[in-house]
């Protein structure tokens, strides 16, 4: 393990700051600017909204291997994995997590090249006991995977 | 304290597997603390995993991410000793970087 | 937190004799896909940090802070408190000592550096649980061995036993009404049976703990105030005796177990 200290308070953890902050504009510009934050989709307060938001209604996909706990002990931290078969379901681009009854349903989503196998594990918080959802985008089509996570302490206070 | 990532590359077969951890509260904006005020919204917006210079995988998060984040994803290639990062920005305008080596 | 009084009892009752549940499967699949990542990595690296840093009027670091094995020496000094100090003329837990350490060494005011030992919601980890949670971490996969040469240190054991057995408050509690027997639980979490080797090996063993539904790495001393809450008794209060008598009963209990910290917890 790795550590790096990236807000320093000493004048040395600025100095170093700088290097990084210098090293963080010499990136390629598509790493930030290439694919925008889907700001819409963020906003919704409602499933359908969101959804909507992505684009289309999305159809249910074997391909898509979502994983959720039956049960959480506490809805702060829901560990999550998905995994895409290539072969089942190839040229997946974007993956997004959705927790229905969420104030924001949208928890995060994610952007994948190519050569980068769709597995992404990730915690996301969850209101209370509903279905969460996971949405691959492939040549522009939706596709989903869908599991219900019982809570049984709510995860809104963090 | 934010900033800092405590990040694992393994090499796996033909794939490299990268864990990452962050220090991050991820405040919702929605909780009160002890004194009923209103907490403000913090959280992580943006994670990039890079191998070496490219881009291998480009989060959008919202504050449903737990806090101290956590984030695992798997890239093709990589070889012992390659530099992976990852990198965030918050919507209060932080940010955050850790780097490691593949082993 | 406001809740209906007596609801909440009840609702506490009916909880503690709640038998645990045969299927322990989706516990398990829950803490599989958790895996082993503890953000508790983060708090003893800044405890660290904490101890290293100068600090008050005497802008002095900690490293001569004496922890019960001499000067500076932060290896496997948590397992073997409570215990007593020479020095103070008293037992005292890791959390009493080193706010003697910071009044005496580095100067501090003893008000301000008592005034808040654990975090509130919204706070994101205080000096005391850092420093806890880097000095545990530098006792672990050590024995569970706390001193009980000193009379003082057994008299100190036999407190807290009393304590632990002792039905005050609005709900005629004692600590023993949920943690003497090791088949209760409290939603999904099993409750240690603290009277038993075993249970309290694994409780005593494990904290520091990041608690994941707080986001935050939590003390023993923060643990024990919060059962206190939760029975409805005055507040504990850090370094207290009551404190120190009942953390010295479970060290004892626990003897000879293994120091796991910082642990993980729901």
């Amino acid at each position: 393990m790795t550590t790096i200290h990236a807000k320093g308070i000493s004048r040395r953890g600025w100095l170093r700051w700088a290097v990084i902050l210098g090293a963080a504009a010499a990136l390629p510009g598509r790493l930030w600017a290439a694919v925008a934050r889907p700001e819409a989709a963020f906003g919704a307060t409602a499933l359908d909204e969101a959804l909507a938001a992505m684009g289309a209604t999305p159809q249910v996909h074997d391909g898509i291997q979502f994983t959720t706990p039956d049960i959480a002990e506490n809805g702060a931290v829901v560990p999550i994995r998905v995994e895409v078969d290539s072969e089942a379901l190839p040229n997946v681009s974007k993956v997004s997590l959705l927790v229905e009854m969420n104030p924001n349903p949208l928890a995060a989503s994610f952007d994948i090249p190519p050569g980068t196998e769709v597995y992404i594990e990730t915690r996301v918080k969850v209101a209370q006991t509903c279905r969460l959802y996971a949405v691959a985008e492939a040549d522009g089509q939706l596709y989903m995977q869908s599991r219900e996570t019982k809570v049984t302490l709510g995860g809104c206070g963090g | 304290m934010a900033g800092r990532i405590k990040i694992r590359a393994q090499k796996k077969g033909d794939m490299t597997e990268v864990k990452a951890l962050m220090r991050h509260p991820m405040e919702t904006g929605m909780r009160k603390d002890q004194a009923g005020d209103p907490i403000p919204a913090h959280f992580i917006t943006e994670v990039s995993v890079l191998h070496g210079d490219q881009p291998v995988m480009q989060g959008h998060w919202g504050a449903a991410v737990s806090a101290n984040p956590f984030l695992g994803v798997r890239f093709a290639g990589g070889e012992s000793g390659d530099t992976v990062r990852v990198v965030w920005t918050d919507n209060q305008g932080g940010t955050g970087e850790g780097e490691t080596t593949i082993r | 937190m406001k809740r209906h009084h007596l609801g909440f009892a009840f609702f506490t009752a009916w909880l503690c004799s709640v038998p645990l549940a045969a299927d322990n499967g989706v516990f398990d699949q829950y803490r599989d896909l958790m895996g082993d990542d503890n953000p508790a990595v983060f708090v003893i690296d800044e405890g660290e940090e904490l101890w290293f840093t100068p600090q008050g009027p005497e802008s002095a670091t900690l490293e001569a802070c004496d922890l019960g094995l001499g000067p500076g020496v932060t290896a496997g000094i948590y397992v073997r408190f409570p215990r007593y100090f020479a020095d103070t003329d008293a037992v005292m837990d890791l959390e009493s000592r080193l706010v003697h350490c910071m009044t005496t060494i580095q100067g501090r005011d003893l008000e301000a550096v008592t005034a808040k030992p654990y975090s509130l919601r919204g706070d994101f980890g205080t000096e005391m649980e850092a420093l806890v949670t880097w000095l545990a971490a530098e006792s672990e996969g050590a024995t569970i061995a706390p001193e009980q040469t000193h009379a003082a240190e057994r008299a100190m054991y036999t407190l807290g036993e009393e304590i632990f057995f002792y039905r005050a408050g609005p709900h005629d509690f004692s600590c023993a009404t949920c943690h003497e027997q090791s088949d209760m639980r409290i939603r999904l979490q099993a409750l240690p049976d603290l009277t038993s080797h075993t249970g309290a090996a694994d409780a005593w063993g494990s904290w520091p703990a990041y608690r994941i539904s707080q986001g935050l790495v939590r003390t023993m001393g923060w643990r024990l105030r919060d059962c206190f809450r939760q029975q409805r008794w005055p507040e504990l209060r850090m370094g207290s005796e009551a404190s120190i008598a009942l953390q010295t009963y479970m060290a004892v209990n626990a003897a000879g177990g293994t120091m796991t910290a910082p642990g993980l917890k729901r």
